[in-house]
């Protein structure tokens, strides 16, 4: 489908609106985006170790390559928040869902493969049981078992868990949005149910009986099996690599479901949802497919995420981390995909400078100001400003220097005794 | 003349205070009808519980030849049946396109799975051209609708109900804020929309009324007071009591 809206545009017919223009011809911030993405997947693998100078580090390669999985989740919270309205505060939890899911695999897989060469010296290789019975002890054991959960049913399978990385986080978002948006639930009461489901898994995920070993995580996904022979340096480009590939294919595919009447259905949904019920369409479907939709891309970027984290633990589904996602995005603008992108890159690279200790501490004489403590507030502190004085985030910045004037109505329409005021606007 | 949709003894209450009082009205395929009546006197109320967006405590709507009750029905399946509506407040899609409202708004597959590998065809852009022309945005089809004058929401609204090609048009208010001159042209485009359907219009302004040349039912306190043309209503002692005496 997506290819054949790259089908060559026929050449508009004169005067009339644009009907026939292709999909890039009418969207060339995606070539550009594209163009940009293409030209920083290049720096970084000349600078990288395994392929090129070196002069990047292996752990900044996977910085970099897990800051495009975060540009893919924001990418997903803009569709949901800033195009359709629907502000969910949970999607960070689907994210983490996705890692979980290829977690399992990565750590049998490698603690499978560590059991049987610990006991290749044996004289008989270990049957299916005991090298099960030995794995369920290697995994579980941090958590006082060696039972193995049923949900680790599939974890040997790479397929299975790669169908489970969408399938689960997925299937959530469709009974919670079924539930929620059947019931008409909106605005805040909407956030706030999202944040309760987030809540609600990163506590039922701190449980050892959880099965997913409580607050230990999955650890150890750097590792990835079949790759073992491979240096990190080696691996951290290939996932970034990976990782550039998705955040391509994401960002094209949001930009061509906003692009036509489908991205119109929705912003209607965002400005005036009763409207749209009333023209006949089906608020409640449209909003659980861009909702499920959305946890599905989210999820795939957690599952990219976290072979390069190297560890998952419940703590990174606390529902603070999905706020942060929307502050990211409120940053760099909502309501157009690169804005997403510019936020959950800026946001998250400045983050890991601060936090990371690298920024200089100021001493005001009374008090030092440790950027690694302090961080939070300034960051709380830009998320209110820009809120009051730059509701288009960074991404606004595109439109002063493109002088593109958008009447800024703050919500109100346009009464008949305005005219004069309109006249203003438009200059 | 069997009629296309028929109200029968609805009532609704807020809180106890009864919006709709055992209020019967009916209407035909073709018709033009005016509703008129005080502030509060349940007009748009009345338009809410047809649209399926209040449900009345009691009595009956039903709709077209088949007599389907439309009570059941969600506010989208109700449109979808083909009755489209236009609010007190012109409601058009502020940041979009007069196109893009207008596509919204054509009789087209409406799932969102067939919406979303939706092309315009030459069809349907011919289509949107005719209305554009007919509600006069033909030259402004690539204007965001946030800036147009509020004449021109008011008819671009009136556009996409007739993009609709629904069967019965609900019209509130549609005069409000508009110039002489663009009050007329609504009088015409709603006279031609009533010509092959029904066209049911809320209105104040009696100047207005008398130019639409319809039946007229006079609403007050949730019931019909009066009915008939509207040299007819303005005699009735109750209509100038309660309404043009004040
Ligand atoms: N959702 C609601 N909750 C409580 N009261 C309501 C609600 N909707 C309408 N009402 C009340 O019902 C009455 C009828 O209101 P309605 O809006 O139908 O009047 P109207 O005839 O359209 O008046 P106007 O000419 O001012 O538009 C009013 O007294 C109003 O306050
Ligand atoms: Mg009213």
């Amino acid at each position: 489908m997506i290819r054949s809206s790259f089908a060559p545009g026929v050449a508009p017919v004169l005067g009339a609106p644009k009907a026939h223009r292709s999909f890039v011809m009418r969207n060339p911030s995606v070539l550009i985006f594209l163009g940009i993405l293409a030209l920083f997947t290049l720096a970084v693998t000349l600078g990288a170790e395994a392929t090129g100078t070196g002069a990047l580090s292996t752990s900044f390669v996977k910085t970099l390559g897990m800051t495009l999985c975060l540009c893919l989740v924001a990418i997903a919270m803009d569709l949901v928040w800033g195009y359709c309205g629907i502000l969910s505060l949970g999607h960070f939890a689907f994210f983490g869902l996705g890692g979980y899911m290829i977690g399992m695999w990565l750590m049998w897989e490698r603690t499978e493969g560590i059991v049987l060469s610990a006991t290749a010296a044996q004289a008989l290789p270990p049957t299916p049981d005991e090298l099960r019975a030995a794995v369920g002890q290697q995994i579980f054991g941090v958590v006082g078992g060696s039972e193995i959960p049923a949900i680790w049913a599939f974890a040997s399978s790479l397929p299975a868990q790669l169908a489970l990385v969408v399938l689960v986080p997925g299937l959530l978002a469709l009974v919670f949005g079924w539930l929620a948006f059947r019931s008409r639930v909106t605005g805040v009461y909407l956030s706030i149910l999202t944040q309760a489901m987030t809540l609600a898994l990163a506590l039922y995920l701190f449980q050892n009986e959880s099965g997913l070993r409580g607050n230990n995580g999955l650890s150890g996904l750097q590792n990835i099996p079949g790759m073992t022979h491979l240096p990190q340096s080696e691996v951290s480009i290939r996932f970034f690599w990976a990782s550039a590939a998705a955040l391509a294919i994401g960002y094209v595919l949001a930009a061509w479901v906003v692009a036509g009447k489908f991205g119109s259905v929705i912003r209607g949904i965002r400005d005036d949802e009763a409207r749209v019920r009333f023209l006949g369409y089906n608020v409640e479907g449209y909003k659980l497919v861009i909702f499920t939709l959305t946890a599905i891309i989210a999820a795939i970027a957690g599952a990219l995420y976290y072979p390069q984290a190297g560890i998952i633990s419940p703590a990174e589904i606390a529902p603070i981390a999905s706020i942060y996602l929307a502050v990211w995005v409120a940053i760099g603008g909502r309501g157009r995909l690169y804005g997403a992108v510019i936020g959950a890159a800026f946001v998250s690279l400045v983050s890991s400078w601060f936090t990371g200790g690298q920024a200089p501490d100021i001493d005001l004489g009374f008090y030092v100001i440790r950027w690694t403590d302090w961080w939070l507030v300034l960051l709380g502190f830009s998320f209110i400003l820009v809120t009051l004085f730059a509701p288009k985030g960074i991404g606004g910045l595109v439109d002063v220097i493109r002088h593109k004037v958008v009447p800024d109505r703050h919500g109100a329409d346009l009464g008949p005794d305005k005219g004069s005021f309109r006249e203003a606007e438009q200059q | 003349m069997s009629q296309l949709l028929e109200v029968s003894g609805i009532s609704v209450a807020f809180d106890g205070f009864k919006a709709i009082n055992n209020l019967s009205f009916s209407i035909g395929p073709a018709e033009l009808r005016a509703i008129i009546g005080p502030n509060g006197a349940g007009k748009t109320t009345f338009m809410d519980i047809v649209t399926g967006k209040t449900r009345p405590d009691s009595g009956h709507v039903t709709w077209g030849e088949r007599n389907v009750s439309l009570l059941r029905m969600s506010e989208s399946r109700i449109a979808r049946e083909g009755i489209g509506r236009k609010f007190q407040r012109p409601t058009v899609f502020e940041d979009q396109s007069v196109l893009d409202n207008l596509v919204m708004a054509l009789r087209n597959d409406r799932g969102p799975f067939s919406v979303l590998r939706y092309r315009r065809s030459d069809g349907d852009l011919g289509r949107v051209r005719e209305l554009a022309t007919e509600i006069g945005l033909a030259d402004q089809l690539n204007t965001r609708a946030g800036i147009l004058s509020h004449g021109q929401k008011q008819w671009l609204e009136i556009g996409m109900l007739l993009a609709q090609e629904p069967r019965l048009l609900l019209v509130d208010e549609p005069a409000a804020g508009m110039t002489k001159a663009e009050r007329d042209r609504t009088v015409d485009l709603l006279r031609r929309a009533a010509e092959t359907r029904a066209v049911i219009v809320v209105e104040h302004d009696m100047d207005f009324v008398r130019k639409l040349g319809c039946k007229v039912t006079v609403l007050h306190e949730g019931s019909v007071l009066a009915e008939g043309s509207l040299d007819h209503v303005t005699k009735n002692q109750d209509v100038i009591d309660v309404y043009l005496g004040r």
